[in-house]
């Protein structure tokens, strides 16, 4: 074969290969981070201990991202965003089988992102403004509010959350179990406590009335609440 | 006056040492001054007992700590005890048996209230005497056969066992239960026996579910609510339940759980023999014959 057919062939032949290469090695894909809370660590001593944080954030929610970032690397879900994530992976009450992972895994690592920031160092308090007004409106008063929330938060057996949510126009007090979270149903969350026992058991042990009277009084943050009120009621308006 | 023997006899109270005619006895009594108790509006009620795990709340260092007992049975089970209590005081559920109270309140799939509490009186005593200081080691006999036989191997088995405990997402348990011929309807005959029934399986459960619900007989548990490893192991979970399986299962109540399992089993196929051949008609030909013969002539009559 003449030596210009060769090289041609060849040039073509290295073409193909460098096309086949990049198509299946330089795939983007995007893995989900796990986020610090707002403050540091210690910062929510001695409410919510720097022990408590560093196995709640540091493993518990740590965890979380690393799992799911294993499971939907090369899936469909890889590259959606965390709330498309937990959307998809709920699918009506019926998550998608994801090997022998946790069923929920994308909400989990939702909730817990959504926790650390409902919460402050100097927290608690009351709310104002329009959120007070809302509080006053949909529950007669502050402690009526806090009073149905944290009856949620106690009567949810088992692991699980509760949550402040704006459903409607109104405000709405509602508990999930496990890592079901508002993104599949129908209010926006404002505000969340995690009920889970590795939440409160170093600091509270059995104690988990004492841990939500502490999480209200000391904890909320209560002008992240009026932030999300605020989304949550230009996002309806402009729906 | 049967009803206060057998509450007596079955709820364990810690403040009458009475027992058989005595008891009848007492009641007789009480039966006469029920007309008095009636007036003055005070009832006899059977509490509840919080069992204690038959060992020292230390006794399974280090594996599972004193302190984690301390918490575990003295506040988390106790509470279920007296929130119990509280609950069934005065209802149709006071003074029947516990295991009676956990199948009535599950209600085929629709707790009532009393469920969690009952349920978790259940599992927590189950699972102190699953366990025992120096556990672990190797089943035997009996046991083993069936673990060979259904699992393939003692390792198949407690891989099973370990990755049921792992997967259950929240709180919860995992279990090895022995699964008879029989269907969650009452008395009612499994109709299609199959290859799964009279085996050994794992389960795992969430919340205060637990095999009575399925009228499965459970051999095993372990607890896989955080409050169960949460002081000794943290977020650890496999470590955990590692260490349960290596150093903590009491084999011994496990094989005596499995030959109780056996026998009930043996006993209710029995019966159930004995409830089909009697509905089956056995009778001699006469009857049988004349049966069909009134019902021809009533049909002809009309």
């Amino acid at each position: 074969m003449p030596n210009e057919e060769l090289n041609a062939i060849s040039i073509v032949f290295l073409v193909v290969q460098s096309r086949a290469t990049s198509s299946s090695s330089s795939r983007v894909t995007a893995q989900l981070e796990l986020k610090a809370p707002p403050y540091p660590l210690d910062a929510l001593e001695p409410y919510m201990s720097q022990k408590t944080l560093e196995f709640h954030w540091g493993k518990h929610h740590r965890g979380y991202v690393d799992n799911l970032n294993k499971q939907i690397a090369g899936t469909d879900l890889d590259g959606l965003t965390l709330e498309e994530i937990v959307v998809k992976s709920y699918n009506n009450g019926s998550p998608l089988p994801l090997s022998t992972m946790p069923p929920r895994h994308g909400a989990p690592i939702w909730n817990h992102d959504f926790l650390w920031t409902s919460i402050k160092p100097g927290g608690g308090g009351k709310p104002s403004g329009l959120l007070l007004e809302l509080i006053e409106r949909d529950f007669g008063s502050v402690d009526a509010l806090l009073s149905e929330f944290k009856q949620a938060a106690l009567t949810q057996f088992g692991s699980g959350w509760a949550w402040l949510g704006y459903r409607a126009g109104k405000l709405v007090v509602e508990k999930t179990a496990n890592a079901v979270n508002p993104l599949v149903s129908d209010y926006t969350p404002l505000l969340v406590v995690d009920v889970w026992e590795h939440a409160y058991y170093l600091d509270y042990q059995n104690r988990r009335p004492d841990f939500v009277s502490t999480f209200i009084e000391k904890l909320i943050s209560w002008d992240a609440v009026s932030a999300r009120l605020d989304e949550a009621i230009a996002a309806s308006k402009s729906a | 006056m049967a009803f206060y023997a057998a509450a007596l006899a079955s709820t364990s109270l810690t403040t009458v040492p009475l027992r058989g005619t005595a008891a009848i006895a007492i009641a007789t009594n009480i039966q006469d001054s029920r007309q008095l108790v009636g007036r003055c509006r005070t009832r006899i009620t059977a509490q509840l007992e919080l069992k204690a795990p038959p060992y020292s709340l230390d006794a399974l260092e280090p594996y599972m700590s004193r302190e984690t007992l301390e918490y575990h049975w003295g506040k988390h089970h106790r509470g279920y005890v007296d929130n119990l209590n509280k609950q069934i005081s005065g209802t149709d559920l006071d003074g029947l048996a516990l295991e009676e109270i956990v199948v009535r309140s599950y209600n085929g799939g629709n707790p009532l209230p009393t469920f969690n509490n009952a349920a978790q009186i259940w599992n927590h005593d189950f699972f102190w005497s699953s366990m025992k200081p120096g556990g672990g080691g190797q089943p035997r006999g009996v046991l083993l056969e069936l673990i060979e036989r259904d699992f393939g191997s003692l390792e198949g088995l407690l891989n099973e066992f370990k990755q049921a405990a792992l997967t259950q997402f929240g709180s919860g348990w995992a279990w090895l239960g022995y699964k008879a011929n029989r269907l969650d309807v009452g008395n009612g005959v499994n109709p299609r026996p199959s290859e799964k029934d009279n085996k050994l399986v794992v389960q795992k459960s969430p919340n205060a579910v637990n095999p009575l619900v399925w009228d499965y007989h459970p051999l095993l548990v372990v607890d896989v609510w955080e409050h169960a490893y949460y002081v000794d192991y943290q977020n650890r979970r496999p470590e955990f339940v590692s260490t349960f399986i290596e150093k903590l299962i009491s084999w011994d109540a496990v094989s005596a759980r499995l030959e109780e399992a056996i026998a009930q089993a043996a006993a209710r196929a029995e019966e159930d023999e004995r409830r089909r051949e009697e509905e089956d008609g056995v009778m001699d030909d006469g009857d049988a014959i004349e049966m069909y013969l009134d019902t021809e002539n009533e049909s002809e009559a009309e």
